[in-house]
């Protein structure tokens, strides 16, 4: 229950809904109560919320400096289900931001490593444009990323500019029929055929736990400094506020000391299977 | 160009082994190039080498019937590719078609069989580094069933 008014959900219009597979679409959202939009730096999140059904944190996935807030979301359950079904001119209920942000900031001079597994890529697009608008401030700029299968890709009609802009971008998927010619294998094989110097690198990761795990395991294991390995974790969470305790991790709160983590602040916890 | 042996004694899958060990196990080899959509070799044949991928992209293809050719995985500069020449009955398992033109150095796996069975040592040598290469590719293929990216509802 929230008895903060601030945390009352704010209204937005859906400007647009673009679906960029089978089950992920892009929501772009405007306030409707005269208010300013929502600012999320990259990596931060919000509460969406459908009336009737529930709320979910969905991070954002829009630049700060694009015109609407943009929040890209797959149907797994109910209230994500609905989210994506919601048309222009519908109304949703959002608070936000929540959330610690991607330190972009501590990564300048750096060959910068952005890694994604699956929906990983949508808290991951806002850095990777912020970084691509800073282009002079690192050395190298290597976006990997790996999905399930060729239509499960996000972002295609994004990927040649990032790819002109950025020293490599590299995709793979897990399973792919004989027709197509990319990469078929996990996102860490793609590590071998990145270009970076362990010693000035970070990295950002986002995906499914387990690939965080051994991503950052192989980072560590070429020379990357463990600090210097960031991670975005994901639990499903009612409050944003700490006190519901459904993202607890340890001693962390997923939604409030999070979601954005240096490796070394969750390593251990990660490996607890009672976490 | 680079001869054989040199280009072993400057491969990571090599490193750490004796120069004559490497000077006839490059004594064994060739170079060749397959071009895009090439086979390198199929399901069922005889496998007699294994390949050290110089330049381009080769994918690892399995058949079945319902669903068709899938590729499982892909292997690119540096890889190694092919251990089905170390087990008997020497046959391969799957496919291999290079997507790129592909250069890669060919390892007579006849020849290298006898020279193991004649020393020991350099056989521990090789098959130490086949099964250093295969528990990270059983690594990446566990990761890979695991079906990471597939749905979980967590409510949300």
């Amino acid at each position: 229950m929230v008895h903060d008014p601030s945390q009352l959900p704010r209204p937005f219009r859906v400007v647009s809904n673009t679906r960029l597979t089978n089950d992920v679409v892009t929501i772009q959202i405007e306030p409707t109560d005269g208010g300013p939009t929502i600012r999320c730096e990259p990596g931060q999140f919000n509460m969406l919320y459908r009336l009737g059904i529930g709320e979910a944190p969905i991070s954002a996935s829009s630049s700060p400096t694009e015109p609407h807030l943009g929040h890209t979301i797959r149907s797994v359950g109910a209230v994500t289900r609905s989210l994506c079904d919601a048309q222009p001119n519908e109304l949703i209920g959002v608070r936000g931001p929540f959330g610690r942000a991607w330190p972009l900031s501590a990564t300048a001079g750096d060959d910068l490593l952005i890694i994604a597994g699956g929906i990983g890529l949508a808290p991951l697009r806002p850095a990777i444009l912020a970084a691509l608008d800073d282009r002079d401030r690192y050395r190298r700029i290597s976006i990997l990323y790996g999905a399930r299968t060729p239509a499960d890709l996000l972002f295609l009609h994004e990927q040649k500019q990032w790819s002109d802009r950025a020293d490599q971008l590299l995709t793979t998927v897990d399973a792919a029929s004989e027709d197509w010619t990319g990469n078929v294998g996990v996102v860490t094989t793609l590590l071998r055929r990145a270009r970076f110097d362990p010693q000035h690198t970070s990295a950002l990761i986002c995906g499914p736990e387990i690939m965080m795990r051994f991503t950052a395991r192989a980072l560590i294991d070429q020379g990357v400094a463990s600090e210097r390995i960031l991670v975005s974790l994901e639990r499903s969470f009612s409050c944003a506020l700490g006190l519901c305790g459904k993202c607890q991790l340890g001693p962390k709160f997923i939604c409030k000391d999070g979601p954005v983590f240096r490796y070394p602040e969750v390593d251990r916890l990660l490996s607890i299977p009672e976490l | 160009m680079k001869d054989i042996e040199q280009l072993l004694s400057e491969h990571t899958f090599f490193e750490g082994m004796d120069h004559a060990d490497l000077a006839y196990i490059a004594g064994c080899a060739h170079n060749e190039v397959f071009e895009a959509g090439q086979m390198i070799f199929r399901e069922g044949q005889p496998a007699d080498a294994f390949y050290i991928i110089r330049r381009g992209d080769v994918a690892l293809i399995m058949r079945d019937a319902p669903r068709g050719p899938l590729t499982v995985e892909t292997l690119h500069e540096g890889d190694v590719l092919g251990w089905s020449w170390l087990f008997p009955p020497y046959h391969w398992r799957f496919d291999a078609r290079a997507n790129t033109t592909t250069h890669a150095t060919v390892f007579d796996g006849k020849c290298l069989r006898g020279k193991c069975d004649e020393s020991p040592e350099m056989g521990y040598q090789l098959m130490k580094r086949f099964a250093g290469s295969m528990a990270d590719r059983f690594t990446q293929t566990r990761i890979q069933v695991m079906d990471l990216y597939g749905k979980v509802d967590d409510g949300s």
